[in-house]
């Protein structure tokens, strides 16, 4: 039955398209280039949606259906099998992977078409999507890691899309090697789980965990914490954030689809994924609650002053992340995941928009040469404005319910919980500032360009459609998904250790959203107050509190502080320690003194070879003397291994004891 | 056929070289005849994992003729499955060698290809000699054709570069030949045997003092170790990358050396190789790191290359001495990864030699549009030697990291694993600073092509190779295992790794006696 799903074309079938496109696409005219580059993805979205639906008819009992498509590796007491499976959370993350994926392509038609190297950006761009569905359709961890890996490669190849300017290239190599550092945790994750469970199958070991295996909690937390550097590195959480505000470098779509809507969410998946290790290591959750709500609070304060949009958004996205940090660690999966699906709404929307308005604007991503953009770009302005309202929790768009939920959630999780609550609640105001600011400084007021001879422009039809639909999905996505959700995830995901805190008082999860809405429109006013028509009232509170502006402008001065206490400490140990006293004096004295000793020798032997013949025959007489003696004295004792016997070889009998056996 | 089919592949190579040196001296006829043969040794080498047999216990293809009576001295050669892919290695990367040198070599290209091929002969008679004395002349031989190749073909342009380097591989790799030499002359003085087989058992049933026979080993050990190179004996390693010819650098580290530890180190001496294995296992993780390390301050990248490969061969050290067989695999894996990254990586770098005559890192930049699909492969072998999944690089860490955490020191294990965020970030430093970025003066002074057929047609392989081992590892580990399973004949740990862990009790010698995890 399961076979008939045809799990293996979702991810095929996009590594399909890369191949074609990578291979012929630099041969190809651009119409059949984004004709393979859409095709594909789109059939893909089709199978997801046919295993959805019978998924949904068939109600299995059973969870998850695992489809073993072959061995990868066996070796040892180690096998590993390409196995997918699809259970809820799966048929979820791939319909936003393919459908939002697919979206994105299309937009991307548009936005990419006067670009040197568009099959290239399609290749890519297929990758991706083949990696990410391997990702969330892997049944084991190792598996997924070849996603986790796969989705970073496609990263870099997109962020340093643009070949010839250095700070792409800069970025794409700071992003793989950061998510490398998450990597490295997340495989110390997997040895550890191999040593405890030998086994690398994530519903083989939540069996062994079920069937209380006696594994201890110090072994649950050393596992979970591993996982979590994995996390942070892919979701862009303190402390390695750093890369995320760099990627936007690569084409904006791009930012989009992996840097705001899909792959940074993988860490959120993989936590919800293993959810059971994590419900059993308390400390390790609290560590994921503490660095979410850091993450959203600290993120959201630099988004407050920067002035490039995609920047803003991107500090936004990594705020929003540590939301769903916030929610896996108060063990609120659900809420988590709904977050993580109407995030990808209306933040694929926001930087969909943000292209369509640099796309406009001919590459300004500067908001203060912006303003009054509304006129000219009528329905990239007010898609964009459904989004904001989303994000900024304003009922009834998507994020309001998301948002709502996880900090209900962590309101009602003990006394860690209420504090992160009231970061999470400050983190929603200075959240709903921004992005009101974002939107007014771009689309109200007049133009500040100063580049009058250029008239802004809205999108082609492709770039629009996408910028509609998603904006449907963020007005929509929110109370369609609204109390069906964890009802629908329940199976897969429902914390398994205590029962879900749904069922508390109606009346406090009012008074809760009352709160939340009441911080999100003081922020919103705070905005209208700055923003919404002309004045100094912005530049006199940066001027009044100086010192946290630059602070907060500089981005808390964390890239420099990493150089200074990581890159270069270590640049300078292996050039000098390293390089000069182990490889300059040990390595190669220790050359020198051989080759000195072997010139000495050669000196030597020079000597001796004074090309006269009777000195020569005199050596070889003494040595031949010296063998003798040796051999006489010391053969038998030795018992050397030369059985010279002269009967053999001269037609002579010799007595062999004579011979000096 | 199965009978002869070793010394065919043996005498191929040496019948080309005799060929070579009888016709005139002219580079177009010189190559042409070296490709047709390595071509041939390779089609032959390919006839072994066709009829290899994966589940015989022992050696196969075995040719055993006496050829000199005293001392005793047997033609001895045979297969098993840890030596099989290591010999269709070697046949491939010949060829590519020859093509890699055919627009490089230019003087005496008679006395290169002669002695390059000479050089294949004695790299293929290491992996199939069950003979000690034979397998030690044979080892003697691979060293010499190279140390000239080196001296005589030096790469850069410095008067005395060749000369040193070669100077510094012969000292290196000779000096640790002659303890050797006395330890395999010790070991036929109590037995009369040179026989593989014979000597392992013989070692295993106590007929040698134990405290000599941990000297023996030691000078196995280290001539080994300083040929593959193991961490601080690697001071050769630099300046053979960076003077050597294409064809030489990219056979010289690695697989005889791993295979000789593997085969005659922890084969012969399983007792003496588990009281070594702590402080191979250090240096291995240890090197791991300290390799990356190098290889992201270097400036010349030739150098970041040498560096490079002692990070991924110090893998294997970790991997043998884990003495997990899982970790063994791994250890095998790494070593071909090895063979075919390197190889690969020392074309295109020879490739971006030839187009600017410099291997200053610095002076490179903005190559990749000019050059698109030699970025396309660079990135490509640079992931596998990386280690990402899909490709080849990642099975072989995979297996040696996973295993030694699991089986034999967790430290030791995370230590190495930070070698992933160090390859990743001395890689992709070339990568950036070769092809990204504005286009630097060099680019545009020299207007680098692009890769041409002969150059596809060396790299494709390398590059699909890459891919089939990274999906499909198993068409390799389930040959490697049975040649690492076997107890009779083969190279296990036999029973003493269990009796070397406190608390644990001695296997039965005929069981399989590698820790195999826990499970």
């Amino acid at each position: 039955m399961t076979q008939h799903l045809h799990l293996w074309l979702i991810p095929i079938l996009p590594f399909v398209g890369f191949l074609l496109n990578g291979m012929l696409g630099r041969r190809l005219p651009k119409a059949v280039v984004s004709t393979i580059a859409l095709a594909f993805p789109l059939a893909s979205f089709a199978v997801v949606a046919r295993a959805a639906l019978i998924f949904i008819q068939v109600k299995p009992q059973i969870l998850p259906w695992l489809i073993n498509y072959s061995d990868w590796i066996n070796a040892g007491p180690l096998h590993i099998q390409f196995t997918l499976a699809l259970d809820q959370l799966t048929i979820l993350m791939l319909s936003i992977i393919t459908g939002v994926g697919f979206l994105i392509h299309l937009y991307s038609v548009g936005y990419m078409g006067h670009e040197e190297g568009y099959w290239r950006y399609f290749s890519y761009l297929n990758l991706f999507l083949f990696f990410m569905t391997v990702l969330v359709l892997a049944g084991n961890f190792l598996l997924m890691f070849v996603g986790w890996e796969g989705v970073g490669l496609a990263s870099y190849l997109l962020i340093g899309f643009y070949l010839d300017r250095d700070s792409a290239a800069n970025a794409g190599k700071k992003a793989f090697v950061v998510n490398r550092i998450g990597d490295f945790g997340f495989l110390v994750g997997i040895f550890l789980v191999l040593a405890n469970f030998h086994s690398l199958d994530f519903f083989a070991i939540n069996n062994i965990i079920h069937s209380n295996s006696g594994i201890s909690t110090a072994t649950f937390t050393a596992i979970g914490l591993c996982l979590i550097v994995g996390a942070c590195g892919k979701s862009a959480q303190i402390p390695l954030y750093v890369w995320l505000p760099d990627a936007m470098e690569g084409p904006t779509p791009v930012s989009a689809l992996i840097h705001a809507a899909t792959m940074v969410t993988a860490g959120v998946y993989m936590i919800a994924r293993t959810h059971s290790i994590f419900d059993r290591a308390p400390i390790a959750l609290a560590t994921i609650a503490i660095i979410g709500a850091a993450t959203a609070f600290f993120a959201a304060t630099v988004g407050l002053v920067q002035t490039d949009i995609k920047r803003v958004l991107a500090y936004s996205t990594i705020s929003q992340l540590g939301y769903m940090f916030l929610a896996c660690g108060v063990m609120a999966y659900s809420a988590g995941v709904f977050h993580l699906m109407t995030h990808a709404f209306f933040k694929a929307l926001l930087f969909l928009g943000a292209g369509s308005v640099i796309h406009g604007m001919s590459n300004e991503q500067d908001m203060r040469k912006m303003g009054g953009l509304r006129k000219c770009l009528p329905v990239t302005c007010w898609t964009m404005f459904a989004a904001v309202l989303a994000i900024s929790g304003i009922p009834p768009f998507a994020g309001f319910f998301s948002k709502d939920a996880i900090l209900a959630e962590a309101f009602q999780a003990g006394s860690l919980g209420k504090i992160l609550y009231f970061v999470g609640l400050a983190t929603a105001g200075l959240t709903s500032f921004y992005m009101f600011r974002l939107w007014y400084l771009t689309f109200l007021g007049e133009s500040r360009s100063e580049d009058h001879d250029h008239h802004p422009h809205e999108s082609p039809w492709s770039m629009l459609l996408p910028l509609v639909i998603l904006a449907i999905l963020s007005v929509c996505g929110g109370w369609i998904g609204y109390g069906r959700f964890s009802h629908l995830l329940s199976p897969v995901i429902g914390s398994d250790i205590v029962s879900p805190t749904e069922a508390s008082s109606g009346s406090l999860e009012l008074i809760l959203s009352i709160v939340a809405v009441a911080v999100a429109a003081l922020g919103w006013f705070v905005a209208h107050l700055l923003y919404f028509k002309p004045n100094d009232r912005a530049q006199k509170l940066a001027t009044s509190a100086r010192g946290i502006y630059s602070l907060l402008l500089h981005k808390y001065w964390i890239d420099e502080l990493y150089h200074a206490i990581f890159v270069a400490p270590l640049k300078f140990i292996s050039q000098y320690i390293l390089g000069w006293i182990g490889e300059g004096v040990l390595i190669r004295g220790s050359a020198w003194v051989l080759a000195g000793i072997a010139s000495l020798t050669g000196e030597l032997l020079r000597r001796w070879q004074s090309g006269n013949l009777r000195s020569y025959s005199g050596w070889l007489v003494a040595g031949a003397a010296a063998l003798l003696l040796f051999a006489a004295i010391y053969a038998n004792h030795l018992g050397i291994w030369i059985h010279f016997d002269p009967s053999k070889v001269l037609p002579i009998s010799i007595n062999p004891n004579a011979a000096g056996h | 056929m199965d009978n002869i089919i070793l010394s065919l592949i043996l005498v191929t190579p040496l019948i080309g070289a005799l060929l070579i040196a009888l016709l005139p001296d002219r580079r177009t006829l010189s190559a042409g005849v070296a490709l047709v043969f390595a071509l041939l040794t390779f089609a032959f080498t390919l006839h072994l994992p066709a009829h290899f047999d994966n589940a015989k216990l022992g050696f196969q293809f075995v040719q055993d003729i006496p050829w000199i009576a005293s001392p005793n001295i047997h033609y001895h050669v045979g297969v098993d499955g840890l030596s099989l892919w290591l010999i269709v290695l070697t046949g491939l990367l010949a060829p590519i060698g020859v093509l890699a040198s055919w627009n490089t070599i230019k003087d005496r290209p008679k006395v290169f290809y002669s002695l390059f091929l000479v050089q294949q002969t004695a790299m293929l008679g290491v992996f199939v000699s069950l003979d000690l004395m034979l397998y030690y002349g044979f080892w003697e031989l691979s060293l010499l054709p190279m140390a000239i190749l080196i001296a005589m073909y030096g790469r850069t342009l410095s008067e005395n570069g060749g000369p040193n380097a070669s100077l510094r591989f012969f000292l290196y790799t000779f000096i640790p030949s002659a303890p050797l030499l006395v330890a395999i002359l010790w070991l036929y003085a109590k037995t009369h045997s040179f026989d593989f087989v014979a000597l392992q058992d013989a070692i295993s049933n106590g007929t040698f003092p134990a405290g000599a026979l941990l000297w023996a080993s030691l000078a196995f050990l280290i001539a080994f170790a300083v040929k593959v190179p193991v961490l601080g004996l690697h001071g050769w390693l630099p300046d053979v990358f960076q003077e050597a010819p294409i064809a030489g650098a990219m056979v010289v580290a690695g697989k005889l050396g791993l295979y000789s530890l593997i085969r005659f180190h922890v084969g012969l001496f399983p007792q003496q190789a588990v009281k070594a294995a702590p402080w191979m296992i250090a240096l291995g993780a240890i090197g791991v790191i300290y390799g990356a390390l190098q290889a992201l301050v270097q400036k010349d990248f030739w150098k970041l290359l040498a560096y490079g490969t002692i990070s991924s061969l110090s893998f294997c050290t970790l991997g043998i001495y884990g003495a997990t067989l899982s970790g063994l695999d791994g250890a095998v894996y790494q070593t071909l990864n090895e063979g075919i990254i390197g190889a690969a990586l020392f074309v295109l770098l020879g490739v971006l030699y030839d187009r600017a005559s410099t291997s200053q890192i610095s002076q490179y930049g903005g190559f990749a549009t000019r050059t698109p699909m030699l970025a396309t492969i660079f990135v490509i072998a640079s992931l596998a030697m990386i280690g990402l999944p899909m490709l080849n690089g990642f099975i072989g860490e995979f297996l040696v990291l996973s295993s030694t955490f699991t089986g034999t020191s967790q430290a030791w294990a995370i230590t190495a694993t930070v070698g992933v965020i160090l390859s990743a970030a001395y890689m992709l430093t070339l990568v950036q600073r070769v092809f990204y970025g504005q286009q630097s003066n060099l680019a545009i002074a020299h207007a680098p092509r692009d890769l041409d057929l002969r150059e596809k047609f060396i790299l494709y392989p390398l590059v699909t190779l890459m891919l089939i081992m990274g999906v499909f590892p198993n068409l390799f580990l389930t040959g490697i295992e049975s040649g690492l399973r076997q107890t009779s004949g083969g190279l296990a740990y036999r029973a003493v790794s269990l009796c070397a862990r406190p608390g644990a009790t001695c296997g039965v010698q005929a069981t399989f006696p590698v820790r195999g995890g826990q499970q």
